[in-house]
């Protein structure tokens, strides 16, 4: 490795060394204000280390590909991650009543995302979603109220466990019929497996698909979304939601493109099929939702079923990666908007999430309701928003490839969709007996700052459209 | 500029109006009053330095240098998105309509809105912003932006300072004209991904979609997406059932708004996209619509006889008069077009009257049922006197603009369909049913002298002598409006004729 390599890993770099001063300063002086403090400069050296990294794109040794794509999202993660570090400050607290391991733990969990996106092989594929999951259990079971945090994060580990162990399997069995662990590898040989091994390769790819699915919350391997999310810290929700999940689908985006995986119509196909499932069922069963966090984890499973839609609509538009860029760039701001929303109206009390609780707040906090507002009608897609611009993508792909199947699935998606995005709506709209205002000026910035981002890259997306086409 | 300019000031003007209301609770009704008026006259001004406009030539529609104005800026490049407006005889006549009913429903709402005026006037400003960028925009990446960003604030309006059910009513609208727009922007989508396909330009102007070359069969199922998102909003039978919800829970503004405009936006929609952008197949589906037409005439009608809801029941009267427009358009014939035309602004006024009139008795007697009611006529003469001039509009009188409208339609249907022209013409003698019951039901019979009720006073009567003095000008010198929409008609006819080899 030279001196340019490690140029091209200046976010991993920052992170790791944010993550080892964090610990020094908790082993000489326990201070939660100075943690936090160590943990947004380290956040914002990596911001800038992303956009350092820039001008040395390569590959670094078998296991990362550092390049311009990789580092858009890399930059995104750390934005996420920063969002998160805003609102974690005041909102929950820890057994001892201090939290700095909890930023540690955050950390790390954003330096595995990093090291995920620009991976290159199992190996590194491997090492960066297991260092993100396992922090990510700790930060979940973090608050001490409460039993539903613990009951999150048992269910998490557990099945999140199975997955890596299933995932693992099919890592091997795919080496076992191509010698290959880098995606590039995989890609060349596998064709060439599947004449003369065709049953080591289909398994081996259907346990890999099954893995990254569960990471995506995919339906069927969805059942842990729901109880995580509401289980879970909502800042800590929010992190999952973007962080974890965008940088899971970067990667499997990545296998997909690096492999050439689009030739197999079988995979093709499973793929379609756990699409369709996603987004009809995650729509139809957040209709039954009562409260905030568990409608936003089964709209979560519908919006990767949309998103699953370009991936296999790749190959047949010219504008299929930017479609990846645009929608996840548009999901997680807009994921980060609702979470942040929801984080500061239910402060302390992270139970409080039920729908009802949003009574009254535009005539409480105007800045926080429109920001939600705003969110809301991205998820639905409503113009002028990011998540707008995000479907017009998806379905200009996937007419370009003719999939009208897999079109109707999301028209009548979207269609139940609207329901319970304005159901959240019209909640705040009401007029309800505790209209006492409320001020917060650390959430009414952050709110605010990522509506004005949303409705930017919904209103006048060229600027972005441009730059998404030159990654 | 000056397109863009009108929607501005609107927009601006809602901003203003939020931030008025810290001035005292009655300043942002004049504000919203002051915009729409400042509007208006914008508007009026530049008309008159057109010169078209005296010798009003036929603007043929793929050539946007023959229309009266056109506005085009890059906006999206990368897939040929421009901010394009453009203004034709029809587009002239809605946008007026919009304006004047929108100054209209600020004056219905006077003192109807006790709570957070500011921001009502607002979405009602919002409101009529976006309905005014759906007559003009013509491209349709922008069009389909202001079909859809134009329910938001209605949204509110209906959601926030409904009636008794206004959730449910807010809701229902909101998924109805949602899922059919979303059909419509896949078919958006896809003839733009064809036409990129056949000339390899990513454009989604109108202008240059016209010309598209799509295959029979896609184009009857894009045909198809447009349709189902027009006559969701029109509303046609059977995709009308939001409609008396939504009516009869929005605030009166909300129902001027909703009856007397936003349902001609389907109507436009129908006019100018669905049918020149798929002549043959339009062609092929004119018998379906028709059908759908006369079915929304006469259930319509039917219906409304049986409500006892003074809002339902003009309500489903306008499921039954949008049917005539339904009919107008698809029978694509030059007197057919031009009675569908005069029918959308007929009814505008005639409608928001009459909605308006509920209004009032709501904000009197606390209630809409006509069973409560009765003999009003005695208590408040002059809003007696009124609602007869309206319900008798409504049923098509000769001499007032609805007449003109429903006979131009069935003549220029008589053309098409001997048989649909009869069963529709029947549609009249059901209207007058309905009317006349509603007449009778509310302001006739034995009054209630216990009740103490003030008539209507000077703003409401100025109100409403705007719309009166339109319905006769319409009814007995409908020329000018014909003259205004006959080039724009008959371009459009010869243009379809000239795709479809003239069989249209």
């Amino acid at each position: 490795m030279n001196g340019s390599q490690m140029q091209a890993l200046m976010p991993i770099l920052m992170l790791s060394l944010t993550a080892i001063v964090l610990m020094i300063q908790a082993s000489i002086k326990r201070d939660e204000k100075a943690t936090w403090i160590i943990t947004v400069v380290g956040i914002l050296l990596a911001l800038w280390g992303a956009g350092y990294a820039r001008d040395f794109s390569q590959p670094v040794t078998i296991l990362l590909q550092v390049d311009n794509w990789g580092l858009f999202f890399t930059a995104l993660v750390l934005l996420a991650s920063l969002v998160t570090v805003v609102l974690s400050q005041d909102s929950f607290s820890s057994e001892g009543g201090s939290k700095e391991e909890y930023y540690l733990l955050l950390v790390l969990s954003a330096l595995g995302a990093v090291i995920l996106i620009q991976s290159s092989h199992m190996a590194s594929l491997l090492l960066g979603m297991e260092l993100m999951g396992v922090a990510l259990y700790a930060m979940i079971a973090f608050p001490k109220k409460g039993l539903l945090p613990l009951e999150a994060a048992v269910k998490y580990l557990v099945l999140s466990g199975c997955a890596s162990a299933i995932l693992l399997f099919g890592f091997a069995l795919l080496y076992a019929a191509t010698g290959e662990l880098s995606y590039k590898g995989i890609g060349e040989k596998a064709a060439l497996a599947y004449i003369s091994n065709p049953l080591l390769v289909m398994a081996g790819t259907a346990m890999v698909t099954a893995g990254i699915a569960f990471k995506l919350s995919l339906v069927p391997f969805h059942m842990w979304t729901p109880d995580v999310y509401q289980g879970a810290p909502t800042p800590v929700t929010g992190f999952l939601a973007t962080v974890s999940k965008g940088a899971v689908f970067v990667a499997l985006a990545r296998i997909y493109m690096d492999a050439e995986l689009h030739q197999y119509e079988s995979l093709i196909l499973a793929l379609s099929v756990l699409a369709t499932f996603s987004m009809l069922i995650g729509n139809l069963l957040a209709l039954l939702q009562e409260d905030i966090k568990r409608l936003l984890a089964y709209s979560s499973i519908a919006h990767f079923g949309y998103l699953l839609i370009v991936l296999i609509a790749l190959t047949g538009s010219e504008m299929a990666s930017e479609a990846v860029t645009f929608y996840l760039a548009a999901y997680i701001l807009t994921t980060l908007g609702a979470f942040t929303v929801i984080a500061r109206v239910s402060r302390e009390d992270q139970q409080k999430s039920q729908i009802s609780e949003f009574e009254g707040l535009f005539w409480r906090n105007k800045i926080q309701a429109t920001a939600l507002t705003i969110a809301m009608l991205s998820f639905a897609g409503i113009p002028l928003t990011a998540g707008f611009m995000a479907k017009f993508f998806v379905i200009n792909v996937a007419i370009q490839g003719s999939h009208w199947f897999l079109l109707s699935a999301l028209v009548i998606g979207s269609a139940i969709g609207i329901y319970y995005y304005l159901r959240i709506i019209f909640s705040m709209s009401k007029t309800s007996g505790n209209d006492i205002g409320f001020r917060d000026r650390s959430g009414d910035i952050t709110a605010l700052l990522l509506t004005v981002l949303i409705l930017m890259l919904g209103s006048w997306p060229q600027p972005f459209i441009a730059f998404a086409g030159g990654l | 500029m000056l397109m863009i300019n009108l929607i501005l000031i609107l927009l601006i003007g809602g901003v203003v109006a939020i931030f008025s209301e810290r001035l005292g609770a009655d300043v942002p009704r004049k504000v919203a009053l002051a915009v729409v008026i400042i509007d208006l006259i914008y508007l009026l001004i530049a008309l008159s330095t057109i010169p078209q406009l005296e010798t009003l030539q036929a603007p043929v529609p793929s050539d946007p240098e023959t229309w009266l104005m056109h506005y085009s800026v890059e906006w999206i490049p990368a897939f040929g998105i421009k901010i394009e407006l453009a203004l034709d005889g029809l587009s002239m006549l809605m946008v007026l309509l919009t304006l004047i009913l929108g100054a209209v429903a600020v004056s219905a709402s006077w003192t109807d809105i006790k709570v957070r005026q500011g921001f009502f006037e607002a979405n009602l400003l919002w409101t009529l912003a976006g309905v005014l960028g759906v007559f003009m925009a013509l491209d349709l990446f922008l069009f389909f932006l202001f079909w859809e960003v134009m329910l938001i604030p209605m949204y509110f309006m209906i959601a926030i300072w409904g009636h008794e059910n206004r959730g449910y009513a807010a809701m229902k609208f909101f998924i109805f004209t949602q899922a059919s727009g979303l059909l419509m922007l896949v078919s958006i989508l896809a003839l733009v991904v064809i036409h990129h396909g056949n000339t390899g330009v990513w454009t989604f102007s109108y202008f240059d979609l016209l010309s598209a070359q799509i295959a029979a069969q896609t184009a009857f199922w894009l045909m198809l997406g447009f349709f189902v998102a027009f006559v969701v909003k029109l509303p046609g039978f059977p995709f009308h059932t939001w409609l008396p919800d939504a009516h009869t829970q929005a605030p009166t503004a909300g129902s001027v708004i909703l009856a007397g405009i936003l349902l001609k936006t389907g109507a436009y929609g129908l006019i100018r996209f669905a049918v020149p952008l798929f002549p043959q197949a339009s062609m092929e589906f004119a018998p379906v619509a028709l059908w759908l037409g006369v079915a929304g005439v006469i259930y319509g009608a039917i219906l409304a006889f049986g409500q006892t809801d003074f809002k339902r029941l003009v309500a489903y009267s306008s499921v039954s008069h949008m049917g005539f427009v339904l009919l107008g358009v698809y029978a694509w014939n030059i007197l057919a077009l031009q009675g569908a035309v005069m029918q959308m602004v007929a009814h505008g006024f005639s409608t928001a009257a009459l909605f308006m009139i509920a209004g009032s008795l709501q904000e009197r007697l606390h209630t809409r049922d006509m069973r409560e009611m009765g003999g009003l006529w005695q208590n408040m003469p002059r809003m007696g006197a009124i609602a007869m001039f309206f319900i008798v509009a409504s049923l098509g009188l000769p001499g007032l603009g609805n007449f003109v409208a429903e006979f131009l339609v069935l003549l220029g249907l008589f053309q098409v369909d001997r048989l649909l022209a009869v069963i529709a013409a029947l549609g009249l003698i059901t209207g007058a049913a309905y009317s006349l019951l509603l007449m009778q039901r509310s302001f006739q019979g034995e009054p209630d002298e216990t009740r103490q009720l003030v008539d209507f006073g000077t703003r409401e009567m100025l109100t409403m002598a705007v719309m009166m003095t339109a319905l006769i000008v319409l009814g007995i010198y409908p020329q000018p409006i014909l003259d205004i929409s006959r080039p724009v008609v008959e371009s459009l006819i010869s243009f379809s004729s000239i795709v479809t080899g003239g069989s249209l």
